[in-house]
């Protein structure tokens, strides 16, 4: 005669659910993706015929990383570190010097008429540059726009720009605008095309 | 009194483990959800550059990822050890990225269409060149809103 079956010992599931457990912590990878974001322009339309827009030349601000990743900005060399400050007085020209980007009247919605900065930095590189180099050039050059917007918020509203809202934030990125443009690719510097 | 004398006196009782499974297997199950495996095989090695400046990437789903690096030793027999593109988990050339971009944008919803994003890994070593190549084609194909990936760096220099 069968003896009534034996209630099976769940004592270890506690060992073996842990150990699947740790597996998976181990395993997983929540790794969050960062990165600098951009907006490429639209490849201009070769039918149509485009008029260049003809900015003013104290109004841009050539950086240039030659295939040496040595680094030119405003017609002079300069180590990376100088880059942000250098852009941040472009950008802002605090003493109105006529060699420095011009200021336009411009009503901004919900903040009223304030001059708006009409610099462009224009970014060229090599295609030897290496990406390194161009990444941390993108990198302060982002950095620069980020603190005077961080400055504009502190001014106006008394706080840093990350940490205002939604229409706040709006007013400041019209306020100071990011233009940031890439020249359409060409060879600077040429020795030899390394593919 | 006695009531309460009677309660203290009692022996420490053993912890009763009997929930332990259950929370354990509740862990795991968010562990096993949650956990991605990577889709892809790396063929090429990326050591990604370091930024400061990083957005965090909001929409996992609408990136679509393009690696650009020396490929991996396994390969360089085959391959040499000059950067190459990587779609999906294969070597490719430029011309291919029409062709992945149009597939990237067929399985994705058509209201999200706009908002793909192609992020870049490329490694810090590798020359603009390939990536200038890279990034006229995606111009060409409209998908404009690209992302470079980077490490996150603290604030302060090291030179």
């Amino acid at each position: 005669m069968a003896k009534p079956a034996g209630e099976i010992n769940a004592g270890s599931m506690a060992d073996i659910a842990f150990l699947l457990l740790i597996f998976f912590l181990v395993t997983t990878t929540m790794d969050v993706e960062t990165g600098i974001q951009r907006r490429l322009p639209p490849m201009p339309d070769e039918n149509q015929q485009t008029e260049v827009e003809q900015i003013n030349k104290r109004n841009i601000m050539v950086v240039l990383i030659n295939q040496s990743d040595r680094l030119f900005a405003g017609g002079q060399e300069m180590h990376i570190t100088m880059l942000k400050d250098k852009v941040k007085e472009f950008i802002i020209n605090p003493a109105n010097l006529p060699d420095l980007p011009e200021k336009r009247e411009r009503d901004i919605e919900g903040l009223g008429s304030i001059m708006v900065s009409r610099a462009v930095v224009s970014l060229q590189n090599d295609r030897g540059t290496s990406y390194d180099a161009y990444i941390q050039v993108q990198n302060e050059l982002v950095k620069a726009f980020n603190e005077v917007r961080d400055e504009f918020g502190m001014q106006h509203f008394g706080k840093k720009y990350s940490s205002l809202d939604d229409d706040q934030q709006r007013i400041v990125r019209e306020a100071v605008p990011m233009n940031l443009s890439e020249r359409e690719p060409r060879e600077v510097g040429t020795r030899r095309r390394r593919r | 009194m006695a009531k309460f004398r009677s309660s203290s006196s009692k022996e420490l009782q053993p912890l009763n483990t009997a929930s332990l499974p259950d929370i354990v297997f509740m862990l795991l199950f968010f562990f096993m959800i949650s956990v991605s495996f990577r889709q892809t095989e790396r063929v090429v090695t990326v050591r990604l550059p370091e930024a400061t400046e990083v957005a965090k990437l909001d929409r996992k789903d609408l990136a679509s990822y393009i690696n650009i690096g020396t490929p991996i030793v396994a390969f360089q027999s085959q391959y040499g050890t000059d950067a190459r593109i990587q779609l999906n988990d294969a070597f490719s050339n430029i011309d291919d990225i029409r062709d992945f971009i149009a597939a990237s944008r067929e399985s994705m919803s058509e209201s999200d269409r706009p908002f793909m994003t192609v992020a870049l890994k490329v490694d810090e070593n590798v020359r603009m060149g390939i990536v200038t190549d890279v990034k006229q084609e995606l111009r060409r194909c409209s998908a404009l809103r690209i992302m470079y990936s980077t490490r996150r760096k603290s604030e302060h220099y090291d030179f």
